[in-house]
């Protein structure tokens, strides 16, 4: 990995190359990705203080149980939200696949798993969209809760209030992500990165994407399973 | 841009290749799927004893899965493990001083709340109170039914 002989450790503090051995670009991306995941970290502990402070709570296998076209009294728990969970991760290895074929400077291997990232995402944000929508026509939203308590007694708004500031918050991070992921694109598309000889830029919208993809395992977990 | 390209050539480890990612993809799989079986599962217990061992054991058996899906995402996906340890420890060592964060939060919440039921009746009587039940369709019927006209 060092780029001096073999013998001697390669000092990287000794100015002429950067210490984490990684671009400043990358460097400042991971920074950014610490802030966030406090930001989102500050969210979810809130949640968990305010659930953990409060008598009754929801059930969330009641609340969260349908699914799209599915017949009304059909309860199927766990299922939508796994299958966003699932098109989350396939995206993310989709990204991973493009930032390899950036590595390999296989513009056309990027472009094609770029496409499918992107897709992705929308796909991602489509479901979140409809489980909002469902929400809403069954009366929830932030300062309404209609789901009554695990065991029947009057529930708080915070309910409603902490999922759809949350999960509003994330799925705005998607559609960040979508969109820097169209801008990687179009830059792919007028050869760029075939011009700077190298697909840094697709690395850093990767570690993006990814850290939207880890966000959502956190939320999910948080939301739905525990 | 020398330098990047330098990096690029000369430093960048690229990893494991194609094989080690459709690896990880296949544990993050199988993580996900046994976190859904064991919070269905949790589910179908909770109908009873929702204060039981076993529920909470369950529950942070998914915590411990939930950790080892990030460890994959950012190792693997994010590249972490194969960057030098500096950075990697640049990550770790502040995600580490959060679960203090957490620990702290989850049991000020806790001691807020035993606090709360043993000086606050009102907020203890009111958590009793059982939510009435509403019949939407009921309701969309009646308004329906035109009025007659007398």
């Amino acid at each position: 990995m060092s780029t001096s002989s073999a013998t001697a450790p390669t000092k990287y503090w000794s100015g002429g190359k950067s210490p984490f051995n990684v671009e400043y670009g990358k460097l400042m991306m991971w920074y950014f990705l610490m802030s966030d995941a406090f930001t989102f970290g500050a969210f979810l502990i809130s949640y968990g203080t305010t659930r953990f402070a409060t008598t009754g709570w929801p059930n969330a296998n009641e609340v969260f149980n349908t699914f799209p076209f599915a017949p009304e009294g059909v309860h199927t728990p766990l299922v939508f939200v796994s299958i966003m969970t699932f098109i989350l991760i396939i995206s993310s290895v989709t990204m991973v696949l493009a930032v390899h074929a950036g590595h390999n400077m296989d513009k056309k291997g990027v472009v094609k798993n770029l496409i499918l990232t992107i897709l992705g995402g929308l796909a991602f944000l489509s479901c979140q969209a409809w489980e909002w929508t469902h929400l809403y026509h069954e009366g929830a939203w932030w300062g309404r809760n209609p789901f009554p308590n695990a065991d029947g007694t009057l529930s708080t708004t915070n309910f409603t209030n902490f999922f759809f500031t949350i999960t509003g918050f994330h799925g705005f991070h998607v559609f960040s992500g979508v969109v820097i992921n169209v801008i990687m694109l179009i830059m792919t598309l007028m050869n760029k990165f075939e011009q700077r000889g190298h697909y840094l830029m697709i690395e850093k919208a990767g570690l993006y994407w990814h850290f939207v993809d880890l966000v959502w395992v956190f939320v999910f977990t948080c939301f739905y399973l525990l | 841009m020398e330098h990047s390209s330098a990096v690029l050539h000369q430093d960048h480890n690229v990893g494991g290749g194609v094989k080690e990612i459709w690896k990880v993809t296949f544990i993050l799989t199988v993580l996900t799927v046994v976190e859904l079986v064991i919070g269905f599962g949790i589910y179908m217990l909770w109908f009873g004893e929702h204060d039981s061992f076993l529920v909470h054991f369950m529950k942070g058996v998914i915590i411990i899965l939930m950790l080892a899906k990030a460890f994959y995402i950012v190792g693997y996906f994010m590249h972490l493990k194969h960057e030098i340890r500096n950075l990697i420890m640049t990550i770790v060592v502040p995600l580490l001083l959060f679960v203090w964060f957490i620990t702290a939060f989850l049991y000020e919440g806790n001691s807020y709340h035993n606090l709360k039921n043993d000086y606050n009746p009102y907020y203890k009587e009111r958590s009793t109170q059982h939510m009435e039940k509403k019949e939407p369709t009921e309701e969309k019927k009646e308004e329906k039914k035109p009025e007659p006209l007398n």
